[in-house]
């Protein structure tokens, strides 16, 4: 960084006073007819690629369901246009020339030369601030469309919404179809979907996943032990990882090689526990999946005894510092 | 030594080549009189192939797990699982299995019908158990099988039916499996499959998932290049190898210098 900040001074300083040298010297590249067409062409083409570069934000902040295409067309066409104001630059205003002879090998000189073709290369552009203007504009519009998508990242002051889960103790399981879970229907070798009776089913705390194991198969720790009636777990359906849908459940099989059940994400294979709380097996996951206390209640319908056992999701800052609440 | 064990072999081999037909290999086929009821032609053919892992009488093979004190079977208790699961094994060439530390996978059946006939009898004669399944996928709902299927088996089997991968283990793609063993597949839970009882999908719903499952054969693509047909990424990549060719055209048009 200091290195850089050196440099640029350096650099600045030192066009300063060759400025006052150039004026004297012999021209290498010849004089450009100027061009002042193809300059406002490219003046237009920047101001273009501005507009649509800041219509990137425009229809982020509208954001229209489902049009996710209206982003990648701002941004293309804002590209598009820059790409097309350089060609201009390149092919109609840069003076070029084909030079027949090497350049001379001595550094001075070739060094000098170099930055007088640079200069004299320019020649044809007359209306150098409009360009600069152009130019700006639509590096500014690029860089603020650039950075829009970082505010999908998620709420970095308000983290509340993320802990709040519609369970609460006593509230039933449903299935998907509003029909309460019967904790005597529940079988093992397989894997059951459910919903907290009467809340929003999109809210991100609501899905659980309930499977049934043997009870001398589950480890759970001490303080968990009540929360498996007739060895019933739930976990809550989100993986912790990237918040899919634990679609997967591994059924134990026979073969020695195969030894436990597991609830599989079948998006990056992250593989929890469902006998040991829900503990990661396998895969990029950093948290075990959050567990649904459990109780039966006097009708043998299953109910949750408590709320999730940790945040739901994939992690934040934060995450592991404070308990979901109602 | 050795030399004189491989002759020994031979020696006992070539004789019994020279009588019985070529055997398949792998599978001990009996010979039975004519009028053997199926029962017994599937016990005799069950003490030649199945028996070492199942044991006698469909007990299973039970070995003390070192360690943990558990039990850990080598093969699985055949009592009571029924025509279902031993037709859905035998026919999808899932069993015999040539060791018990893999993964059964779709493979030639070797197998004759009747003799799988008689194997299925003699298993579900062990003790009661499901029958052999007849699904009527005409009656079921393409609509709830896409659903349904969405919700319990594409997780594993991907929305295509075209299979994947579990930790531990592999999906089988459905391209081959019938209608018959889709149904016997989803009572039983071959391998590290979940297993649905009638409880939690009932005879239509499997109608319907079957229905699904042989709709993804011959899907109805809505149009584009259908590659795949697992929607736009696909072709979405292929599209990006011809604009890689026209980014290079249009590059080579920009650099051209001027006469």
């Amino acid at each position: 960084m200091k290195r850089w900040l050196i440099a640029l001074v350096v650099l600045l300083l030192g066009k300063r006073r060759r400025a006052a040298r150039l004026a004297e010297r012999e021209r290498i590249v010849p004089p450009g007819r100027p061009e002042p067409r193809a300059e406002l062409a490219v003046f237009w083409l920047l101001i273009a690629a501005a507009v649509c570069g800041a219509g990137f934000p425009v229809v982020y902040a509208l954001d229209p369901p489902h049009q996710t295409q209206f982003l990648g067309l701002s941004l293309g066409l804002c590209l598009a246009f820059l790409a097309a104001a350089c060609v201009t630059v390149g092919k109609r205003l840069v003076v070029t020339e084909h030079l027949e002879e090497d350049y001379g090998v001595e550094h001075p000189t070739e060094q000098e030369a170099l930055e007088q073709l640079v200069d004299e290369s320019g020649d044809r552009f007359t209306r150098k601030r409009l360009i600069v203007v152009g130019a700006g504009a639509a590096g500014t519009a690029l860089g603020v469309a650039l950075l829009t998508p970082a505010a999908s990242l998620g709420p970095v002051f308000d983290l509340d919404p993320f802990f709040r889960t519609p369970w609460r103790p006593g509230r039933r399981l449903v299935d998907e179809n509003g029909r309460p879970f019967l904790a005597d229907d529940v079988e093992e070798e397989t894997f059951y979907t459910a919903f907290p009776q009467g809340a929003d089913r999109e809210q991100m705390g609501a899905p659980v996943v309930v499977v049934r194991l043997p009870t001398r198969e589950l480890d759970l720790p001490s303080e968990r032990r009540a929360w498996a009636p007739g060895g019933i777990v739930a976990y809550s359906k989100i993986c912790t990882h990237a918040g899919c849908a634990i679609a997967l459940y591994r059924k134990p099989t026979f073969a020695p090689t195969q030894p436990r059940p597991a609830l599989i994400c079948p998006c990056h294979y992250s593989t929890f526990d469902p006998a040991r709380a829900g503990e990661v097996i396998f895969g990029p996951a950093g948290r075990a999946l959050p567990q649904l206390p459990l109780a039966v209640d006097g009708t043998g319908h299953l109910r949750a005894a408590g709320n999730l056992s940790g945040a739901v999701g994939p992690s934040w800052w934060g995450v592991r510092n404070r308990k979901p609440h109602a | 030594m050795r030399h004189a064990l491989l002759l020994a072999a031979l020696a006992l081999a070539l004789p019994s080549l020279a009588l019985a037909d070529p055997p398949r290999a792998g599978i001990v086929h009996v010979q039975v009189p004519p009028g053997t009821p199926l029962k017994e032609y599937g016990y005799q053919l069950y003490g030649g192939n199945c028996v070492t892992c199942h044991g006698p009488g469909g007990r299973g093979i039970y070995s003390p797990r070192p360690g943990s004190g558990g039990q850990e079977t080598l093969g699985p208790r055949l009592k009571g699982v029924g025509a279902l699961a031993a037709d859905f094994y035998l026919r999808t060439g899932y069993m015999p299995l040539s060791s018990a530390y893999v993964q059964p996978r779709r493979s030639r059946v070797l197998l004759s019908d009747r003799e799988i006939r008689a194997l299925v009898a003699y298993v579900a004669s062990l003790g009661p158990g499901p029958a052999i399944p007849q699904p009527h996928p005409e009656r079921g709902s393409l609509r709830d099988g896409l659903t349904l299927f969405t919700h319990d088996c594409a997780g594993c089997h991907q929305i295509n039916g075209e299979g994947g991968y579990v930790t531990g283990g592999v999906a089988p793609p459905l391209e081959d499996a019938t209608a018959v063993q889709i149904a016997e597949a989803i009572r039983t839970g071959p391998y590290l499959m979940p297993r649905f009882s009638e409880k939690q999908l009932g005879d239509g719903a499997v109608d319907s998932i079957i229905r699904y499952v042989q709709h993804t054969k011959h899907p109805t693509d809505p149009g584009g290049w259908a590659i795949g047909h697992i929607g736009p990424v696909p072709e979405g990549l292929v599209t990006w190898l011809i604009a890689m060719v026209a980014l290079v055209a249009t590059c080579l048009v920009i650099g051209r210098r001027h006469a």
